[in-house]
């Protein structure tokens, strides 16, 4: 029983962490159709300045939040310089824009930072809870928190909010979003903001967990893709679902089959469940224009 | 005949001393400097780097000075087969240092033995110098080694029953490997045998299902990268409360940072002498060279040092010994290198021979334990 | 005789294999053309995939990882000739890529981006795992293919080098042929009529998914083809050949060229593959230049590079 309950303390900590990649990846999808494969970087960047900022004196309060906005000016950076420009493009070339982005952001971040493993401190210590034999670390508490917190400011973003209908009605169709008179350059430079943010915010929150260095945006990029895509790319409640459903698997795979073969089963689901709900589980229906 | 040899020499003499000042040997290093195995490549760059400065600074070898080609292959063992080429076929460099990883130096391996061009590997697994093979030495202590240290230590406890939690990757899986292939030696059972993925975020169901394996008496972590500190703090968090030991993949004070303070203490590693140069005693032979290679690096690089970039200080040292005592002559190199007795380096006391390409033995490697953050030997 | 594109494509590639040599100061040159052409007979692949028929895989470096591991394992295990392993391995990716593409290539987009991602994890885990059988993480060494000694004895001394750099040229250039004479075959018309619009060639009675599957099962031959060579080339494999990154990179190198057709894919091949060789020079930025070629082109020269070129050329811009 206790045993259970570990599994799926930790499940549900490390699907918090995929949880916040994939709710980041929503935002900018949903205003553009472009999945952000650099949305790891975010992380990373969140992450790693923090550290950086900490060690350099500033409380860990303010260090997170200069992380946070100079991340999200990182990414109105990539809208203005990369994907603004590529509009139109195929979805390939989008892949391949945002990917070579995100090699970018590493290189740089291997310069101005450094190639070390870091960690901060966790917020509220590193004395584990126990709940019926099982234990979670405070930190996981605050990971959680932060992804449901997330979830629901986009939710009511995206259905009670003018801006929030403003950003669907852009990826829907441009033009006419622009003929009932949105802004759609500020729609855009917003979403790039608000999702670069939210993945530095997942850095800042999950650091004392998983630890940051450099390189970690890519593995986090494609779990919190998968997971985007498991739920449905593009749906808040899809991405929270699909980081859930995947954190869990892997750790009950790992706490009861095999640990060699934890993401081995992720991908098997994801694949039965794309074959049976093409748009994964909570995707709109989409209809193709001749 | 002999007068003719001596004219002929006389003259490339004349024609090498001419531009005297660019007099130079050329040797080649392609590591990891980027990519999952940075933080091993990271260190073994910078310290390539600061002892060519260094030896260039005084005067070079024998009055030649050298250059260092180094590329960076970003773990990458089909780059590192390519640079390899590229050192031996377009760079001519006289000998090669690196392959980061046990990946890339096999891939490099087959070049080296082709073109017969000394190859000094940064890699750990056994099987680069298992069976020997004429061009090819390395400096780290092989994993293998690790194996036995630990389970020496295990066994003066008295402990009989293990777990194992290894890293999938190369490091993690290839001593996961070796252990198992010796850990019959010495007494002691495998019990449980678990993995994880060198970028996950929490490993407690793995250690749920060791914590409850009966019988279980200790924890051996084979692996390398933030994997051991999570471990480490995971294992914390369970309250497994059994002595945890950690591989020579820990190999700076990093760790302890990462792993918190609280949650380290009592961990067990076998480690190289560099670690604990400040509580190495002043008869240590080897208390001398790692105090000032530390010294240095930390110095230039503002980082701490690790193992790591220890090995790369050993494989240049080897083969600047090499280099002075053969001249600049792939072939003689080779037989200088085979022939180091009595390097004392980072890693231990390196005494090669024509059956033993990495010429070091058990005592080269400290047991360590972890007490109030700091590393404190165990004898 | 009026030259048509398919016979100036494989005339192009042909002079560049058999001239290039010529300029090439030192061994290791022999070395970058060989990948270069190994890479080459991969986005061919992915020209008839992602260029003919409109759908993009993140995950063919699985193929290229069945190919190259068939090459290690298959000889000493089952007691094949290398060449066979070769074979050996292009049917079994063959079949797996039947199998599915079939339910696979019902999804759309990134859709079919992470399903496509997920075959190619999965493989990349086996090779990783399996130690018993693929040695782990740490790879497995590769026998020798034995046509350079039996050129040898035939009177022909090649370099390893060499005989690697001609060899994989002459297995690219059959490779292009092949996808040129599917461009011109009916079926490589009605695979260009799904890349148009997939409901327009339904309408006009193509079947689309058994188009799709076919795409999906030959550029999955030419993945695996590549891994093969490279193994054998290298005479050792690791699972990085079957990783995301290499899948990566093959459909970069492909739309980077201009995926829409062979000379330009592998264009793509030949400037990627040179790139880390010539970004050494700008050591720690190498990486950020990479990205940053990376989005340059695709921002501004859309098509790929060798057809804005090209266009360039002709004095036709846009």
């Amino acid at each position: 029983m206790s045993e259970l309950l570990q599994f799926l303390f930790s499940g549900v900590t490390v699907g918090a962490v995929y949880a916040l990649v994939a709710l980041g990846f929503t935002i900018i999808y949903n205003a553009s159709d472009v999945v952000n494969f650099a949305q790891g970087e975010f992380v990373m960047l969140g992450g790693m300045a923090t550290v950086f900022a900490h060690a350099a004196g500033l409380p860990l309060p303010l260090a997170a939040l200069v992380a946070i906005v100079g991340t999200a000016a990182v990414g109105v950076a990539l809208n203005r310089l990369a994907i603004e420009p590529a509009r139109g493009a195929p979805v390939v070339s989008l892949i391949i824009i945002t990917i070579g982005a995100s090699i970018f952001i590493r290189g740089a971040a291997q310069l101005v930072f450094d190639k070390q493993i870091h960690t901060f401190p966790a917020f509220s210590g590193d004395d584990p809870i126990r709940i019926l034999g099982a234990t979670i670390l405070p930190q996981s508490l605050w990971v959680i928190a932060g992804a449901v917190l997330v979830f629901v400011a986009l939710w009511l973003f995206f259905t009670r909010t003018l801006l929030g209908r403003a950003v669907l009605a852009t990826s829907n169709n441009r033009l006419a979003a622009q003929l009932v008179g949105i802004n759609t350059n500020f729609v855009m430079t917003l979403s790039f903001a608000l999702s670069a943010g939210i993945g530095a915010l997942a850095g800042v929150l999950v650091t004392p967990i998983t630890l940051t260095s450099y390189d970690v945006g890519l593995t986090l990029a494609l779990k919190g893709f998968a997971a985007a895509m498991l739920g449905g790319m593009g749906n808040p409640k899809g991405a929270l679902a699909g980081g859930l459903l995947l954190g869990l698997l892997e750790a009950m795979t790992a706490g009861y089959l095999s640990s060699q073969y934890k993401d081995a089963a992720a991908f098997v689901v994801i694949l039965a469940v794309l074959f049976l709900m093409p748009q994964g589980l909570f995707g709109r229906k989409s209809t193709d224009r001749v | 005949m002999n007068r003719l040899t001596t004219t002929a020499i006389a003259t490339l003499m004349a024609l090498g001393l001419a531009p005297a000042a660019q007099a130079e040997i050329k040797i080649g290093a392609t590591l990891s400097a980027t990519g999952p195995a940075s933080f091993l490549g990271d260190p073994e760059a910078k310290t390539l780097e600061m002892l060519v400065e260094e030896v260039n600074a005084a005067g070079g070898i024998n009055g030649e000075m050298l250059e260092l080609v180094m590329y960076d292959d970003g773990g990458d063992p089909n780059k590192a087969r390519t640079f390899a080429t590229r050192l031996v076929e377009d760079d001519e460099v006289a000998a090669i240092i690196g392959g980061t990883t046990t990946g890339t130096t096999m891939s490099i391996i087959p070049v080296a033995e082709d073109a017969e061009i000394p190859f000094i590997s940064l890699a750990g697994a056994v099987d680069i110098i298992d069976p020997v093979k004429a061009w090819v030495f390395k400096t780290p202590h092989t994993d293998r080694m690790a194996c036995q240290k630990i389970f020496e230590d295990m066994q003066k406890r008295g402990v009989t029953k293990i777990g194992m939690i290894s890293g999938t990757d190369g490091f993690g899986a290839s001593m996961q490997a070796q252990c198992k292939g010796v850990v019959g030696d010495y007494g002691i059972e495998i019990v449980a045998d678990e993995t994880y993925d060198p970028k996950d975020a929490d490993m407690t169901p793995q250690l749920t299902n060791i914590k409850n394996t009966a019988g279980i008496q200790a924890v051996l972590n084979p692996g390398f990268g933030q994997g051991p500190s999570i471990v480490t703090r995971n294992y914390k968090q369970l309250a497994v409360g059994l002595p945890l030991y950690q591989s020579h993949g820990v190999a700076s004070k990093g760790f302890i940072d990462l792993a918190g303070v609280e949650a380290a203490e009592g961990v067990r590693l076998p480690a190289a002498a560099l670690l604990v140069a400040d509580i190495l005693p002043d008869s240590d032979p080897q208390k001398a060279v790692v105090t000032a290679y530390r010294d240095g690096f930390e110095k230039k690089t503002g980082t701490p040092v690790s193992t790591f970039g220890g090995h790369a200080y050993d494989a240049f040292m080897i083969l600047k010994g090499a280099l002075e005592k053969a001249g600049g002559e792939p072939a003689a190199i080779r037989d200088a290198i085979e022939g180091t007795t009595g390097y004392v380096g980072t890693g231990g006391i390196v005494n090669m021979t024509a059956e033993d390409h990495l010429g070091l033995d058990l005592t080269a490697f400290k047991m360590l334990e972890i007490k109030n953050g700091d590393w404190t030997i165990v004898e | 005789m009026k030259l048509t594109p398919k016979t100036a494509t494989l005339l192009v590639l042909a002079a560049l294999v058999a001239i290039t040599p010529f300029f090439f100061p030192s061994g290791y040159y022999y070395r970058v053309g060989a990948l270069i052409f190994v890479n080459g007979l991969a986005v061919t692949g992915i020209v008839i995939l992602t260029g003919y028929a409109g759908q993009v895989s993140l995950g063919h470096a699985g193929f290229a990882g069945i190919g190259g591991y068939a090459c290690a394992l298959a000889p000493v295990h089952l007691g094949l000739h290398p060449a066979l392993a070769v074979v050996l391995g292009a049917v079994m990716s063959a079949a797996l890529a039947w199998l599915v593409g079939r339910p696979i290539l019902r999804l759309k987009g990134y859709y079919l981006g992470v399903a496509s991602l997920g075959m190619g994890i999965l493989i990349s885990m086996v090779l990783n795992n399996e130690r018993w059988l693929t040695r782990g993480p740490d790879g497995i060494d590769v026998p020798d293919l034995g046509l350079r000694g039996v050129l040898k004895d035939w009177g022909l001394n090649l370099s390893n080098g060499e005989f690697w750099y001609f060899f994989s040229g002459i297995v690219m250039i059959l490779g292009a042929w092949a996808a040129l004479n599917l461009h011109q075959s009916p079926t490589g018309r009605a695979l260009r009529a799904l890349h148009g619009s997939e409901i327009a060639a339904r309408t006009v009675g193509v079947d689309v998914s058994r188009l799709k599957l076919q795409a999906f099962v030959i550029s999955a031959v030419y993945a695996s083809v590549s891994g093969s060579l490279l193994a054998l080339q290298n005479k050792f494999i690791t699972p990085d050949v079957a990783g995301f990154m290499h899948s990566i990179e093959m459909v970069t190198m492909a739309v980077l060229g201009g995926a829409g057709s062979v000379l330009g894919a592998i264009f793509g091949a030949g400037i990627l593959t040179l790139l880390p060789q010539v970004l050494t020079v700008f050591a720690e930025y190498e990486q950020m230049v990479l990205g940053l070629v990376m989005m340059l082109v695709m921002i501004f020269l859309r098509e790929g590079l060798l057809p804005s070129i090209l266009r360039k050329l002709r004095g036709t811009g846009e």
